[in-house]
């Protein structure tokens, strides 16, 4: 065995007049940075273990700990990073593909923050939310060409199916096995409190959340797992995953020491064995064939439920789009190249795709010239971050959006991107169960709620400051949104004007 | 019994007929004149027999869990995709996706079957699916099998019993082939190849009593021959890949 090049990306610093050596971070500890040595009669740490997740930090009752990235640094140099050089060593080391997880951290410019939000001055009063109505109520799903009314005024025209959602937010699909039980049960109650809809994610649906059913969209994708009559008929809609913003273009792999006994029976797959979603649906290899498999769900959910697609951003986004409306799918949800993910190859993660801004903005244009942007929800995802973002992708174009890492954040992820190891010291991205247990689901749910409802609120007012009442009144209202420091060429492929203009 | 005279009709309105008659219990549904509708079966459940003259279309019995469908002729891409349980006869051949992602029940094809067969199919507890086919398949024959059992019979002695890429990615499941033996530069790297043997062959031949049955072959004749039979290497294919 060669010697190990790496360095410790992080330094444990413990301050020794607030430690008593009470252990807590030894035992909080799942990736065992932390021991107690009886010779020197304290606790120390080893830094090579630690990811920064803060668990300790947060846990410590002394608040002794604090984490720092460490000091130690190679020759500067502008070229050749350390992450560079770090990921040089590992791989000569195993000889295995990097891996990675959360979205795409690399500093590529951050479009929503080069967008600003219009309000009301003078002309058109804004309004306020607190005392007057504001409607955050969407729709998701295929509108009519037109609404034919009876002699007596009612509406003869027969809605194609559709979700209502009380916020135009919903949390995306992260599968169980991926993220855990609990963290499963927080999302599918919060989105029934909220009147939302959580998704399954392609990991099936686990027996116990069926109950949230009328709040689930359950996913279709390359594996099929878990997919069965029982599945199909308890969501309220059906998903049809061909990619994620984190890894377009490839599949997945669950390992197999992750399908326990619970993931085993909900992906309907034997214990142990992984879980391979291929990179393609094999049955999909045009739009012809995508809209095969969209009537076959429709045909199995007797036309009553929407049937999406979820695609991830990238370079031909809008005309992939446009096939996928005419192809008869409901919604289309689009994952920008800062999506998340539980586990996804670094190289992927953080060069493939195009950001959600690009994306969301080109495939409304595109649909709207083509005359079919009725025939299709649009849904933005692929980290929003805060409510402004939600602005600014519904300005956009989006009907809606969908947060994943957000809500985990919630929950109380503290963004180590360590996912794929298993190893969730927030009880959120992991399997063991003596760490699926510390995230409670009763305080879990709640902080969902709390998240949602408070985004509700800044989202009212801000579209009370643009004198809008209703949220369907700024969908692809780009008049709204003014550019700061962008290229002419940006300004025109996201469809608005530069500040000042 | 019900007849259906499907002869210019929507698959729509076939789909909804044959769904009504399905979930009210009807024992045997006969459908005439099918010219190409898609979706027969498609997520139905229950214990009644669908015979079918003419030629089904796409997706015929997806996401099926349960029924019998018998097709007098051939059939067309996708049958079975992601089926849960019950059997499908096709007097003819298929094309191309057959069996995708199907986690149980049976099919017994008596002729070829396109390219694409039995990707990704599965098995879970008590539910082990199994696919027949009497001529030949194409190429990415079970690729990324990770259950279940298919068979390949060859019984117009082609000079290919499968394309290539068979078995690539495969990670659960077992295949039998027909043959004296196959080139290895036709399979999967995670697939490993051997003579099936007497035990192997009493586990597979109920399935080909089936078969024989169906399609009115003599048993004895197709079982006296050599078999070949592939199994993945682990349940872990990718399981060194990252670093």
């Amino acid at each position: 065995m060669s010697l190990n090049y790496l360095t410790p990306e992080f330094k444990v610093l413990r301050d020794y007049d607030k430690c008593i050596n009470c252990k807590v971070c030894m035992r909080q500890c799942a990736n065992e940075v932390h021991s107690y040595d009886e010779d020197l009669g304290k606790m120390v740490a080893d830094d090579y273990k630690c990811v920064n997740c803060q668990r300790c930090v947060v846990m410590c009752p002394t608040h002794a700990l604090t984490i720092v990235k460490h000091p130690q640094v190679f020759r500067e140099n502008a070229n050749w990073t350390y992450d560079a050089i770090r990921d040089i060593y590992r791989q000569a080391e195993t000889g295995g593909v990097l891996l990675s997880a959360m979205g795409n951290d690399r500093p590529y410019p951050i479009y929503w923050d080069k967008m600003v939000i219009n309000a009301s001055q003078v002309t058109n009063p804004s309004i306020d939310p607190l005392r007057e109505p504001m409607e955050l109520k969407i729709f998701i799903g295929r509108k009519p060409d037109k609404i034919e009314l009876d002699e007596n005024l009612n509406v003869k025209t027969k809605m194609p199916p559709q979700l209502t959602l009380n916020y135009p937010i919903m949390f995306s699909a992260m599968s169980y096995g991926s993220i855990s039980y609990n963290a499963h049960a927080s999302l599918a109650r919060a989105a029934k409190e909220l009147g939302i809809y959580y998704n399954t994610g392609e990991g099936g649906l686990h027996k116990d959340f069926r109950k949230y059913g009328p709040n689930t969209i359950v996913q279709v994708a390359s594996g099929r797992f878990g997919v069965d009559r029982e599945y199909l008929k308890t969501a309220a809609a059906v998903e049809i995953k061909i990619g994620q913003g984190a890894k377009p273009g490839i599949g997945g792999h669950l390992p197999g020491e992750k399908v326990s006994e619970d993931i085993s029976e909900t992906r309907m797959i034997p214990v142990g064995s992984d879980a391979i979603s291929p990179a393609p649906h094999h049955d999909i290899y045009s739009i012809e064939d995508l809209s095969q498999l969209i009537y076959s769900l429709k045909e199995a959910t007797d036309y009553k439920k929407p049937v999406g697609v979820k695609i991830a951003a990238v370079n031909n986004v809008a005309a992939i789009a446009s096939g996928i409306a005419r192809a008869g799918a409901d919604y289309i949800a689009i994952d920008g190249f800062r999506g998340g993910t539980g586990a996804a190859p670094k190289r992927i993660r953080d060069n493939v795709g195009i950001p959600i801004e690009f994306a969301i903005a080109s495939v409304d244009s595109r649909l709207r010239s083509e005359g079919i942007r009725h025939t299709i929800s649009l849904i933005a995802a692929g980290s929003i971050r805060s409510s402004a973002d939600i602005v600014k992708a519904i300005a956009l174009g989006a009907d809606a959006v969908y947060i994943g890492s957000a809500a985990l954040i919630a929950l109380g992820c503290h963004m180590c991107q360590q996912c794929y190891t298993g190893k969730c010291n927030w009880g959120i991205a992991t399997q063991d169960p003596n760490l699926v247990k510390r995230l409670n689901p009763e305080i879990g749910y709640k902080r969902l709620v709390n998240l949602i409802t408070a985004w509700g609120h800044e989202i009212q007012e801000m579209l009370g400051g643009m004198g809008i009442n209703d949220i369907e009144s700024l969908k692809g209202n780009r008049l709204m949104l003014r550019g700061i420091g962008m290229t002419q060429k940006e300004l025109d492929v996201l469809g608005i004007l530069a500040a000042g203009e | 019994m019900k007849t259906i005279d499907a002869k210019d009709m929507h698959y729509k309105d076939l789909n909804e007929m044959i769904k009504e008659l399905v979930n009210s219990g009807e024992d045997v549904i006969n459908l005439k004149n099918v010219n190409g509708q898609r979706y027969i079966g498609d997520n139905l459940n229950g214990n009644t027999k669908i015979n079918i003259e003419g030629t089904p279309g796409n997706d015929l019995a997806a996401f099926m869990d349960g029924l019998t469908i018998e097709v007098f002729g051939n059939g067309q891409d996708a049958i079975g995709n992601t089926m849960n349980d019950g059997s499908i006869i096709v007097h003819g051949h298929v094309g191309d996706v057959v069996g995708y992602g199907m986690r149980g029940g049976s099919m017994y094809i008596k002729s070829d079957a396109g390219y694409r067969v039995g990707i990704h199919m599965k098995q879970y507890n008590d539910k082990v699916p199994v696919v027949v086919i009497g001529g030949t398949p194409g190429d990415f024959f079970g690729e990324y099998m990770a259950g279940g059992c298919m068979i390949v019979l060859n019984l117009s002695n082609k000079k290919d019993i499968v394309g290539e890429y068979c078995g690539t990615g495969m990670h659960g499941g077992v295949i039998y082939l027909r043959c004296n033996d196959v080139e290895d530069y036709k399979l999967g790297k995670e697939v490993i190849k051997e003579e099936a043997t007497e035990d192997d062959l009493k586990e597979i031949s109920k399935y080909i009593k089936n078969f024989s049955s169906y399609f009115k072959y003599d048993y004895d004749k197709i079982m006296n021959h050599k078999f070949i039979k592939l199994h993945p290497a682990g349940h872990r294919p990718y399981g060194k890949l990252y670093a």
